[in-house]
């Protein structure tokens, strides 16, 4: 373990920016790769992600593995001194948000390759860059630097979202560049403001300075920070911002989709992350403004979610309001500013977007046997919603088992391929519905225990058990009966309906990312202490940035190497 | 020069969205460049407006602020301009492309 302790410490700092360069250079690398070589851009593809897979875990565990209450580790990639330049900087929140992507993106990159890559051109270049500014929107502490991470990141989803094209998806495509170029004009817009009054973009130096605004900027600064939180609360998908996602997410590629789950992620950390650096200050006019907002914009979010989801049929919709329901009790989470719920929270965000890419990846399957066994080229079938089931029903001729008289179902051997997608589908229906014994169902009892919990009442203020924490309560378990209502209704429609139809033919390579994300979920059912621990430890570091507003700024660009006689 | 560019500033601005909130792609495309403009003006007026003065250090100068004029939201806007250029042109392309398939240019593809 010396060894491992050693070689950390020797390549800490300048690993921080190994999850950024390695999708750039590998971009680069496919670009010139070209097209044509599809094979060796998928082998490189798979190579680099799970490199920064490994990377981000060596992080992961190098920011846990020290004692300092908040472990946090500053680098200044072009080697300015700290206010100047743009820094980088990992803590335990950072870390775990890393970590969980590399590992959606290894999934959705496995079950990419056993076809859908071939659907267009360009699709590992884009998804190298897509995880590029993914990566460092978790890793940046300047502000500009956040907004061109985030244009990255964009800029590639828009690419990814069209891959594979078809009416739907461009249509979709539409909709969803307009509303997030205008997102981005908001960003801009809050950048300029809080530059206009604070002079700095660092936010660590934003962190200080921001109290001692004086009192007449203040409405000023109000409004930068609102729409700097109007950007990352459309990315976020907070209603009534949110009408975009799930027609783009159910028209993107299966893969693709499972990849998207990230970016609404991507929103609600950025939330976090400032609210926390930026609002936070011992000023009456600056502690925790925007906190109503946030809770009871979570709560109108998680409502609508839930509404949604009982409206829909298809897999694809269901995930995607899925994913708005965990922004929904995500941000709500946030807002109420408590150690042990955002901790929670924390852990419900693994255990939710775990969840809702592999039910993408899972619809993707679904919606494959239903379209017959032939179909190894759907990728270009219009998907329109479909009719109620008992409607659709009426087609199903005279000849299958329909009835106890002209044979028994029982007995009639399932073939593993309906098995395995039927068993997956349940399962992971239950992680997004959060019933016991899955990750969710613990993270929820995690928040909902020290929102109403007897057993800490001592320490927490009154404000916490109040109508917001009932609200929460209610929420919480009314979504969870709508979204297994819905999910189950899709269940018995798509696996218990009589079907004349062959199995669908399953790839090991499509099996393979969804085994792993159950995997995942099944670990932290496992081991939920320890995660749910570095979680908590996570957001109590996140919610008091002293150290880390400290480690950024004392950070010290590296001196010249001596030169060797001056010529 | 305040009020001007204020002024010019809320008149891009009132245009683009005006637009945006239009059906047809096109206007939707030149109304995103207008509220383009608007913000990337905002963003340059938010360090300081001076006529004639240097934004990198000229020797025989003090090197203070009252003799320069901020140059962190040129650099700023130089990049938002290369972004917002380049996500317009995908538009472009996004909008020929709908045109193609849907035969309307309605931002829903349909009438």
């Amino acid at each position: 373990m010396s060894v491992v302790t050693q070689l950390l410490a020797t390549l800490l700092p300048d690993l921080i920016v190994a999850p950024i360069v390695v999708p750039l250079m590998t971009a680069a690398v496919m670009l010139a790769l070209g097209e044509s070589r599809r094979g060796a851009n998928a082998v490189l593809n798979v190579a680099s992600t799970l490199g920064t897979l490994c990377v981000c875990a060596a992080l992961l565990v190098a920011v846990a593995r020290n004692d300092v209450p908040a472990a946090v580790v500053a680098y200044l990639p072009a080697n300015w001194s700290v206010p100047f330049g743009i820094a980088l900087a990992i803590d335990r929140l950072s870390a775990l948000m890393l970590v969980l992507a590399s590992i959606i993106a290894s999934a959705s990159l496995l079950f990419a390759c056993a076809r859908w890559h071939r659907a267009g051109v360009h699709f590992h270049p884009l998804f190298q860059l897509q995880l590029m500014g993914i990566n460092g929107a978790f890793l940046t502490a300047d502000l500009f630097n956040l907004f061109v991470f985030f244009e990255v990141m964009l800029a590639a989803s828009y690419g990814l979202l069209l891959h594979g094209s078809g009416r739907r998806r461009v249509r979709a495509g539409l909709h969803y560049l307009t509303i997030n170029l205008m997102a981005s004009t908001l960003f801009l817009a809050g950048v300029g403001v809080l530059y206009g009054i604070a002079g700095t973009l660092n936010l660590a130096d934003l962190a200080q300075k921001l109290p001692h605004i004086p009192a007449a900027d203040r409405g000023l600064l109000h409004a930068g920070a609102a729409l700097l939180g109007l950007a990352f609360l459309i990315k976020a998908a907070a209603w009534p911002l949110n009408a975009w996602l799930a027609p783009a997410y159910s028209a993107a590629g299966a893969p693709v989709a499972a990849l998207f789950v990230l970016l609404t992620k991507v929103g609600v950390y950025s939330v976090l992350r400032l609210w926390a650096l930026l609002m936070h200050g011992e000023t009456d006019a600056l502690a925790l403004f925007g906190a109503n907002a946030l809770v009871w914009g979570g709560f109108v979010t998680l409502t609508i979610a839930s509404i949604a989801m009982l409206a829909s049929m298809n897999v694809g919709r269901l995930a995607g309001f899925g994913v708005v329901m965990s922004s929904g009790t995500l941000l709500a989470a946030i807002g109420f500013d408590h150690p042990t719920v955002v901790g929670g929270a924390l852990f419900y965000l693994l255990a939710s977007t775990l969840a809702c890419s592999a039910l993408f990846l899972v619809g993707d399957l679904v919606e494959r046997a239903r379209a017959g066994a032939a179909s190894d080229a759907p990728i270009h079938v219009e998907q329109t919603d479909h009719l109620p089931f008992y409607l659709e029903m009426r087609d199903v001729d005279g000849a299958a088992n329909l009835d106890d008289r002209e044979g028994a179902l029982v007995g009639q051997p399932v073939p593993w391929a309906v098995a395995f997608v039927g068993v997956s589908f349940v399962a992971f229906a239950l992680v997004i519905a959060g019933l016991p014994p899955t990750p969710a169902f613990i993270a929820k009892f995690a928040m909902l225990d020290a929102l109403v919990g007897v057993r800490q009442a001592a320490e927490l203020p009154a404000r916490v058990i109040s109508l917001e924490g009932w609200a929460m309560l209610t929420l919480l378990l009314t979504s969870g009966l709508f979204a297994m209502i819905a999910l189950s209704r899709a269940g018995i429609r798509y696996f218990w309906a009589p079907q004349q139809r062959p199995p669908p033919a399953l790839r090991a390579l499509e099996c393979a990312p969804v085994v792993l994300l159950l995997a995942a979920c099944a670990g932290l059912v496992i081991a939920p202490a320890p995660v749910l621990a570095y979680a908590t430890e996570a957001a109590k570091a996140a919610l008091q940035p002293t150290s880390y507003i400290e480690t950024i700024m004392s950070a010290r660009p590296v001196p010249p190497p001596p030169t060797r006689g001056q010529q | 020069m305040e009020v001007v560019l204020s002024l010019v500033i809320g008149v891009l601005g009132a245009a683009g969205i005006w637009l945006v909130l239009q059906p047809r792609t096109f206007q939707v495309v030149l109304g995103l460049s207008l509220i383009a403009y608007a913000v990337n003006l905002f963003v340059f007026s938010m360090g300081s407006l001076w006529i004639g003065r240097e934004p990198i250090v000229v020797p025989g100068t003090p090197s203070d602020l009252d003799h320069y004029t901020d140059p962190m939201p040129q650099a700023l806007v130089l990049t938002a301009i290369i972004i917002s250029f380049a996500t317009t042109a995908l538009f472009l392309v996004l909008l020929l492309v709908s045109r193609g398939l849907t035969d309307t240019d309605h931002v829903d593809g349909e009438e």
